[in-house]
């Protein structure tokens, strides 16, 4: 069951029929454990990968290190709803380590993004302070590699 | 100043040695030269990963240069690697060898394939092989001096030797059976009880057996078996094995022999006359291929498994019937209901739909009749070379040759 699920988050479009074939299942089978998985929320979504420097429209993202003041009950959950709702907010999670949450936030150009932290993140009553770390480029994303080099194909043809 | 003189020729018309003349090329060379003409081939006619080799071991290549690992290694290999590889076998097929006397690391497993049947081939003497078979093996026994003796085997019997066929075969110059199981090109797995009638035969004529192994890890859903793990087949077997398929590590050219020490001593005399040792880099890759790669081997075989399913399935629906391959990564369907013969099929699908496959006679006259796809490509490109296949051949129904 697991590896229905591989093939879905290498390949949001393959098909039952492709799924059932590659994990020999019947495809009523998949299809049904798919259905459930859109229920249920193991599958959340499904989405293109979409490589907006090709466009000249790549969006700025910066990495927000928050400290906050963890809420009694409630720990960092509370505080961390608050921020994620943010619209600006890309990703968001707690972390160890020196800092408390690390948040990614995406905004159409650096004044965004500075106004979002200056003006919403840091005037919160439980961030203590933020970081912002500009991405300068992005390499590799949820697995995927940017800027690939055009595919070489170094095999030969026919070999025995 | 230019020399603008002919070359001098000479009278002499054995200036080739007659062995290596009259060696046929292999099947493979010409249909090589027929595909460069032909542009944005999809080909299912490679005979290796399309994997690179997973980063850590690459990785472990390039540090040990940095590292000015650049000499010659001990003849048999590195101790580290010798030791590692002696652990591998024994962790995943129950065998043991002494690391220091029954294993030889080789240039790919080409090499521990020549150097064993030149080290126990007599002039004249016979080894048996199965046929279909891996392109070099005929050819590799002709050069070391000895007669290849073909033994058919067919989808009937799964492409597995049947003993009774190679008893057949035996004479007083027998002296080896040759095998490769997982097969290349049909697939094939030997099971336990096939594997022991062959060892049983190899007892009651006191023959070798040279076992080349090189496809273990590509199995699905069955167990690979291990020649020498067979009762009494450790002293009469020789294993050959090596990197290139199971870590995707074909261009570094790295293998292993592993026997008995009298072999063992026989085969490394030839290697430290020949190669001196197998290149230091890819040794120092091996090692961490053995130590860190397992979850890498098994990406990969879940990989394969995936496009294994959706190949064979593919062309049993498209009309060519396909016997399952339960190990390397080759399907070898049959053409015979197209009417064309192997060679034929190939050409033509490949000029008029720009897919490579290779006629399955490159693989010997029992081969005729079949075609050998390999699955080690892109999942979108076996299904667009299968749509083009599934047009070809209601194309040659229409209008039959």
């Amino acid at each position: 069951m697991k590896e229905i699920f591989e093939i879905l988050e290498q390949n949001a479009r393959a098909t039952p029929e492709q799924i059932s074939t590659m994990v020999d299942k019947p495809v009523s089978k998949v299809e049904k454990i798919i259905k459930q998985a859109e229920k249920d929320g193991t599958i959340l979504k499904y989405k293109a990968i979409i490589n907006w420097s090709k466009l000249d429209k790549e969006d700025i993202q910066a990495l927000i290190e928050v400290r906050v003041t963890p809420q009694r009950d409630v720990g960092f959950d509370a505080i961390a709803e608050h921020i994620y709702q943010f619209p600006e907010v890309y990703s968001a999670y707690v972390v160890s380590g020196t800092y408390d949450l690390a948040i990614l936030v995406k905004g159409k150009n650096m004044h965004e993004i500075s106004s979002f932290v200056t003006e919403k993140l840091a005037p919160l009553e439980r961030v203590q302070s933020t970081v912002t770390h500009f991405l300068l480029k992005r390499y590799k994303e949820n697995g995927e590699i940017f800027h690939l080099p055009k595919e070489i194909n170094r095999r030969l043809p026919i070999t025995p | 100043m230019l020399n603008t003189k002919p070359a001098p020729t000479t009278a002499r018309d054995n200036l080739i040695s007659q062995k290596v003349d009259t060696l046929p090329p292999s099947g493979i060379r010409k249909f090589f030269d027929l595909l460069s003409s032909v542009e944005d081939v999809i080909s299912l006619g490679i005979g290796e990963p399309d994997f690179v080799t997973p980063w850590h071991i690459r990785e472990a290549g390039t540090y040990s240069l940095e590292k000015g690992y650049t000499m010659y290694t001990s003849n048999s290999g590195m101790p580290e690697l010798r030791r590692e590889l002696a652990h591998y076998l024994e962790l995943h097929y129950g065998v043991n060898y002494h690391p220091e006397h029954e294993i030889l690391v080789t240039t790919g497993s080409s090499e521990a394939l020549d150097l064993a049947l030149r080290a126990i081939i007599n002039p004249g003497d016979e080894v048996i092989i199965p046929n279909p078979c891996y392109v070099a093996y005929p050819a590799d026994i002709i050069l070391a001096g000895g007669m290849p003796i073909l033994v058919p085997t067919n989808e009937e019997n799964n492409f597995i030797v049947r003993a009774t066929d190679i008893e057949a075969r035996i004479t007083k110059r027998t002296k080896a059976i040759l095998i490769g199981y997982p097969a290349n090109p049909t697939g094939a797995v030997m099971s336990k009880k096939e594997a022991g009638a062959i060892a049983g035969l190899a007892k009651k004529y006191d023959l070798l057996v040279i076992s080349d192994e090189l496809y273990a890890r590509l199995v699905y859903g069955v167990e690979h078996i291990c020649f020498p793990s067979l009762p009494g087949m450790k002293e009469r077997t020789i294993l050959i094995s090596g990197f290139s398929k199971s870590h995707a590590m074909t261009g570094w050219r790295i293998g292993y022999v592993a026997a008995e020490r009298r072999f063992i001593q026989a085969l490394a005399k030839i290697h430290q006359y020949t190669m001196l040792s197998a290149p230091t880099m890819a040794q120092m890759a091996a090692i961490e291929a053995l130590r860190n790669g397992e979850s890498e081997v098994e990406k990969m075989v879940q990989e394969y498994n995936r496009r294994r399913r959706l190949m064979v399935k593919r062309l049993n629906e498209i009309g060519l019937p396909c016997f399952e391959p339960k190990g390397a990564f080759y399907a070898f369907p049959s053409i015979k209901a197209t009417g064309m013969n192997s060679e034929e099929f190939a050409e033509k699908l490949l000029l008029e739909e720009k897919v490579a496959v290779v006629p399955g006679t490159a693989f010997g006259p029992y081969g005729e009749g079949f075609v050998r796809c390999c699955y080690a490509t892109s999942l979108s490109s076996i299904e667009e070379a299968l749509r083009r296949m599934d047009r070809f051949i209601r194309k040659s129904r229409l209008n039959p040759a």
